[in-house]
């Protein structure tokens, strides 16, 4: 009865995993997926690279520090350099007046907008929602995003788009106030990868992705040892019980 | 004081200096050393303990959380991801606290469905199983307020939602929810008292789950054949015979927890919690928690607002009564042919409802809640009481002794002895 119950468990969840959407969202395929899966570092790299060219003009990512891209293989020194391009309010000072520096490796990464409204006011009153962790935070995740990037195709026959608002096949509602931000050749890559649409919309996917699930590759490490910790201890207190309950008749 | 009385020995001489003047020691080695149990209990009966381990763990987890944690509605969210990037293993202590709440659900909801199949509510254990309910009720309560913590836009709509509810008490309603609110609307007042409320009631739960224990050890555990242990052949002592299939329980259990934990952890979560809460949007659709949604589903089945409250709390009240209204005296539906069935039916029943429960309530999804809240109820206010009165159980067996030593008769070959089912095996190769 129990396996039945289970079985209900995981056929209902899947049922809600598939539940609506008349077109399905397909599947890409990334380094980070399955039980041993692991980020791509240069992915990251060049996604970061797309998202300072391309998404930061708009969208902020407040959860991050600059330092956090150490962990992604830049150096402390290129870190430095990065996060120095960027100027942030400090203060007060001795004199009690705030003044602007450059920003440093444990700065927030900085907000393109100085508030909501101002970012509201920038975008036809649409609030480019922050993407620090936006690919847990839309259903299917890391597929829609990538999806979205690459979905801005011709509207349908007889629908009409509303004033600056655009037509993407996988947005709620299929309008999206965010004009198609990535075409082929919106960034040049250093190291010589092919930058076409397709290939930078998957790099700044993987990027968002490492910055909404840093610890991803410590947890999938530490879960593999925990659960060959339990699978061992069980099979050891299994033989134990059943030699203790054969004397039981 | 009495000076004469008579006191436990023990080999240790420490052992025997507590044990002068505090007789804990011999407590334990009653209560949790030579307990008697049946020696029929298949795995069901190790969901208790397994509750008790997610409990400890729960409270553990969560105030590592709350030493991180900020109650307030500009910094709630961003510190829990705080928590998650920045402070050492704060990921794997939210992620455990958060799918920890979800698999508390499961193994509870196990534990009911076996005290109901095997009739663990019937005398003399009535009193054990209106704790248990009152466990249930005050889960509920913990994991709802606990949810508003993270201050995501569930987090802020839920609580709207569920605090509206209130309103709906004819004269003091308004009143009560803005009592309850400490606002108007849901908003940072909300927010601390419902910080200081999760973090309080893990240990009123705690405390009743003492008394829980404490209960069924007066008249020992039911079993799955539901007849009283007669002789000291029907049963083996807690330790070691009970405690070893406990843990090997809490293994399969462990490899079950780690594997959401470690490789999914938000597959249990609503996407909509990782936006922060926004009053002035709301999210397309408002879904609980997916444990509790068998009673969000007879909430919004009715059509009146009022009389949805009054039956989804109800939903949870009848069980108390359940006791009083089965009066079959077998207790194991193994021996009720026409019950056992009506028992299935309730489970399933109670899965579809929570099914509809996290879809939109319209067309077909709105029938069938209704179908299944005429099934609840009718479960227990006609067929339960009907059922008891016309059916005529199988034979029971003499003894526990008798029936263990047919099991393993039947089983001879398998490795397991005195498994009930093979589908049981299975779960503990995991």
């Amino acid at each position: 009865m129990r396996l039945l119950f289970i079985i209900f468990l995981f056929f209902s969840s899947n049922i809600f995993a598939a539940e609506m959407s008349s077109e399905k969202m397909p599947k890409h395929e990334w380094s980070f997926q399955g039980v041993t899966g692991t980020f791509d570092r240069a992915a990251i790299q060049r996604g970061y690279k797309v998202y300072r060219e391309v998404c930061a003009g708009c969208h902020s990512m407040k959860l991050l520090y600059y330092r956090d891209l150490i962990d992604v293989g830049f150096s402390e020194a290129q870190v430095k350099v990065i996060a120095s391009e960027y100027t942030v309010l400090d203060g007060p000072n001795d004199d009690g007046e705030m003044f602007e520096r450059p920003a440093r490796p444990a700065d927030r990464f900085v907000n393109p907008y100085a508030n909501d409204n101002e970012a509201r006011a920038n975008n036809n009153g649409a609030y480019p929602p922050d993407l620090s962790v936006i690919t847990k935070a839309r259903k299917y995740g890391v597929d829609y995003i990538y999806n979205l990037l690459l979905g801005y195709v011709e509207p349908p026959k007889g629908m009409e788009v509303g004033n600056g608002m655009y037509y993407n096949k996988w947005m709620a509602g299929n309008q999206i106030a965010m004009p198609a931000p990535i075409a082929d050749g919106s960034v040049d890559y250093d190291d010589g990868t092919d930058n076409n649409a397709q290939q930078l919309s998957a790099d700044v996917t993987h990027f968002l992705h490492w910055a909404a699930e840093p610890e991803m590759e410590e947890r999938k490490n530490l879960g593999i040892k925990v659960i060959l910790f339990f699978i061992i201890l069980g099979t050891i207190v299994y033989l134990a019980k059943n030699r203790l309950w054969r004397d039981i008749t | 004081m009495d000076q004469n009385r008579k006191v436990h020995q023990f080999k240790n001489p420490v052992l025997n200096w507590i044990e002068f003047r505090l007789p804990i020691i011999s407590y334990f080695k009653k209560e949790y050393g030579d307990y008697p149990m049946p020696k029929n209990c298949n795995y069901f009966w190790s969901f208790g303990a397994l509750a008790t381990i997610t409990l400890v763990t729960m409270i553990v987890s969560g105030i590592f959380l709350a030493m991180n944690y900020t109650p307030h509605t500009d910094m709630a969210f961003d510190s829990v991801e705080r928590i998650m990037r920045d402070v050492n293993y704060g990921w794997l202590m939210r992620y455990i606290h958060s799918n920890g709440a979800a698999f508390f659900f499961i193994i509870v909801y196990i534990h009911i469905v076996r005290a109901m199949y095997f009739g663990s509510y019937k005398y003399p254990r009535e009193l054990n199983w209106i704790l248990g309910v009152f466990i249930f009720l005050l889960m509920m309560a913990t994991s709802f307020l606990g949810y508003t913590l993270p201050w995501g836009q569930m987090s802020y709509w839920g609580a709207t939602v569920i605090t509206n509810l209130f309103s709906a008490i004819p004269i003091i309603g308004e009143g009560l929810k803005t009592w309850l609110l400490g606002d108007y609307n849901v908003g940072n007042a909300t927010l601390n008292r419902f910080f200081a409320l999760h973090y309080v009631l893990p240990f009123v739960i705690f405390g009743v789950v003492g008394l829980h224990v404490a209960a069924v050890h007066v008249h020992g555990s039911n079993n799955p054949d539901g007849i009283d242990i007669k002789s000291k052949n029907d049963s083996v002592n807690f330790f070691p015979y009970m405690l070893i299939k406990d843990t090997i329980a809490m293994c399969a259990f462990g490899v079950a927890i780690s594997a959401v934990i470690f490789f999914g952890p938000n597959l249990m979560a609503e996407v909509d919690n990782y936006i922060p809460a926004d009053p002035l949007v709301t999210p397309a659709h408002i879904v609980p928690n997916w444990y509790l949604a068998p009673f969000y589903a007879i909430l919004r089945a009715v059509p009146d607002k009022l009389g949805g409250v009054l039956l989804m709390f109800g939903a949870i009240v009848i069980l108390f009564v359940l006791p009083w209204l089965d009066r079959s005296k077998v207790r194991s539906c193994n021996y009720r042919p026409i019950y056992k069935w009506f028992m299935m039916g309730f489970f399933v029943n109670f899965f579809v409802l929570g099914y509809v429960g996290m879809l939109p309530a319209e067309g077909l999804y709105l029938l069938i809640a209704r179908v299944g809240l005429l099934y609840y109820f009718g479960f227990f206010f006609i067929i339960t009481p009907f059922v008891g009165w016309i059916e005529k159980p199988n034979k029971l067996p003499l003894s526990i002794s008798d029936v263990y030593a047919k099991n393993i008769a039947s089983n001879i070959g398998g490795g397991e002895k005195g498994m009930p089912s093979p589908a049981m095996q299975k779960d503990t190769n995991l």
